[in-house]
């Protein structure tokens, strides 16, 4: 991404939601976007998805410039945006039906999918019948059936339990180890960023920019325990004080 | 309500599958009586009312033209089966057509004010003016234009019954969450693809619940029309009733219209069931379960 920024009209005047973020994700990285709410993290990753046009700068993958909403990427929004007449399994198939890709071996990949996330069991049932993290792990399978290389995730797991929230960190590392797949994971836990990322974007309040880039040397695969060590907590704490620094917390 | 448990005495003799089964046994209890008592209670209340109501009328000594007893009612309804049938099969005829039409030309109106800003601007305070209009004064006008027969019961019928599948589709359409719009335009479905598989399922709800407004307002528009100008159906018998004083008559009559409309009400409703799951359908969730 280059240059990226966004203004949107609104009555009150034009507002400035992006300012001059530039940014290289590379290939099989898992890379976090932590910032203040309303620092333009979810605008940026509409625009990565090709959904929103930015007012100035270019997103380009692999040297082609993107104009259209990509269809080779996976999304999670923070809401699982799951339809109610269909079903688990029903659900993941939808990604498929958009793909035209062959229908049983996507519904095999669909039920394996499912059954990696602990959902096995569940494919038949109703969205209103699963619990939200449920749904969240079901609209992560929609966002994987497709094999794409490239996972958009818009504060997945913002809705969610702590309990919950710990399980689908731990779930999604296990899937993101095993592929190796590009994940740009927007979030404002700074926590869940340091366990998960290779790198982590830093961005101040509004207009968002890029106040730091971050590079998180834990070793892989990590463990929950991990998040006591002094390591995770100098990531932490780096990052915490640019917030302190830019005013987003204050310590009375 | 019923749905609380009472603490009884702790029941620490028993194993916790005991326990359970003895819990599930009484969950299933518990529903099959509320089922029972949703079909038992309002017959008994019908039953009641009839009761007190014959015993009433013949102990005041109601005159029959003023308030007839139902059995009477009962004995008319059976006299003028034939006649019943005849002309209830007429008004059946002008509503479903008055509804089938609403549906012919209320479902593409909807879609095309949901498309097309520029026409909805234009046409929506048009449309909501006709609503205000009574209709029941334009019922004259038709009969002028249409005469006696069956078209002018049929176009008050869908004059009256079109407006809530327009307002109901065109509100369905558009109530969508856009994370839904941006995942079907991740995902690669084009505009075609997106209205079939996700926005017409996402309204459908609304849709129905149009529809089923409609189906009971196109049986007044069919026994409006019948009233002002007409020679058949259950409308224009109610007059004739009415006309001779004829009361048990016209009792029957308003029978065969409730059981009409109830059946006709039903057979949307069942179509509503075929249509979607049962857990999305708008307002389907009673106040009991939610309890």
């Amino acid at each position: 991404m280059q240059g990226l920024s966004k203004v949107y009209a609104t009555r009150d005047g034009p507002v400035r939601a992006l300012d001059q973020v530039s940014v290289q994700a590379r290939r099989g990285e898992f890379l976090s976007v932590v910032g203040p709410s309303g620092c333009g993290k979810s605008t940026l990753l509409m625009i990565a998805a090709g959904l929103l046009s930015p007012s100035s700068g270019t997103v380009s993958i692999d040297g082609r410039v993107v104009f259209h909403p990509r269809t080779d990427v996976g999304i999670v929004f923070q809401s699982p945006v799951l339809l109610e007449w269909r079903t688990a399994l029903g659900n993941v198939m939808l990604q498929a039906e958009a793909k035209k890709l062959e229908r049983t071996a996507a519904e095999r990949r669909a039920r394996e999918l499912l059954g990696a996330v602990g959902l096995s069991g569940f494919e038949d049932k109703y969205p209103h019948e699963l619990s939200g993290g449920m749904r969240q792990r079901v609209s992560l399978c929609r966002a994987l059936i497709h094999n794409p290389n490239q996972l958009l995730m818009d504060e997945p797991f913002g809705a969610l339990d702590a309990l919950t929230r710990d399980q689908l960190v731990l779930d999604l590392q296990k899937i993101w180890n095993e592929r190796r797949i590009t994940v740009l994971f927007i979030t404002h836990s700074v926590p869940e960023a340091v366990f998960l990322s290779d790198r982590i974007m830093v961005m101040t309040p509004r207009p968002g920019k890029v106040d730091r880039v971050i590079d998180i040397e834990l070793p892989r695969p990590r463990t929950l325990a991990m998040r006591e060590t002094p390591e995770f907590a100098r990531y932490s704490r780096e990052i915490l004080n640019l917030f302190l620094a830019r005013g987003v917390l204050c310590e009375h | 309500m019923a749905e609380i448990e009472t603490p009884g005495a702790p029941s620490t003799a028993l194993g916790i599958a005991e326990l359970e089964a003895s819990l599930e046994r009484s969950r299933a209890q518990r529903e099959w009586r509320a089922r029972i008592s949703g079909i038992l209670y309002p017959i008994g209340v019908v039953l009641g009312v009839l009761a007190v109501w014959e015993v009433g009328a013949r102990m005041l000594g109601v005159p029959a033209f003023l308030l007839p007893p139902p059995s009477a009612i009962g004995v008319s309804f059976i006299a003028n089966a034939s006649l019943l049938l005849f002309h209830g099969w007429i008004t059946t005829a002008e509503i479903l057509l008055g509804f089938v039409l609403s549906i012919v030309v209320g479902i593409p109106l909807a879609l095309a004010i949901f498309l097309w800003p520029a026409f909805s601007r234009s046409i929506l305070p048009l449309l909501v003016s006709s609503q205000a209009m009574p209709k029941v004064a334009v019922a004259p006008l038709f009969l002028v234009w249409f005469g006696f027969g069956l078209l002018p019961k049929v176009l008050i019928a869908f004059l009256i019954a079109f407006f809530p599948i327009v307002i109901n589709t065109a509100v369905g359409l558009a109530l969508i969450e856009p994370e839904k719009i941006y995942l079907a335009r991740s995902m690669g479905f084009g505009a075609t693809a997106t209205f079939f598989k996700i926005r017409l399922p996402n309204a459908l709800p609304a849709i129905f619940g149009g529809l089923k407004i409609s189906i009971t307002l196109a049986v007044v528009g069919a026994v409006v029309g019948e009233f002002v100008g007409g020679d058949a159906g259950l409308g224009y018998l109610l007059m004739v009733a009415n006309g001779s004083m004829d009361t048990r008559l016209l009792f029957a009559g308003i029978v065969a219209l409730t059981v009409l409309g109830v059946v006709l009400f039903l057979l949307v409703e069942l179509a509503e069931r075929l249509a979607i799951p049962r857990h999305i359908i708008a307002g389907d969730r009673g106040v009991h379960e939610t309890a």
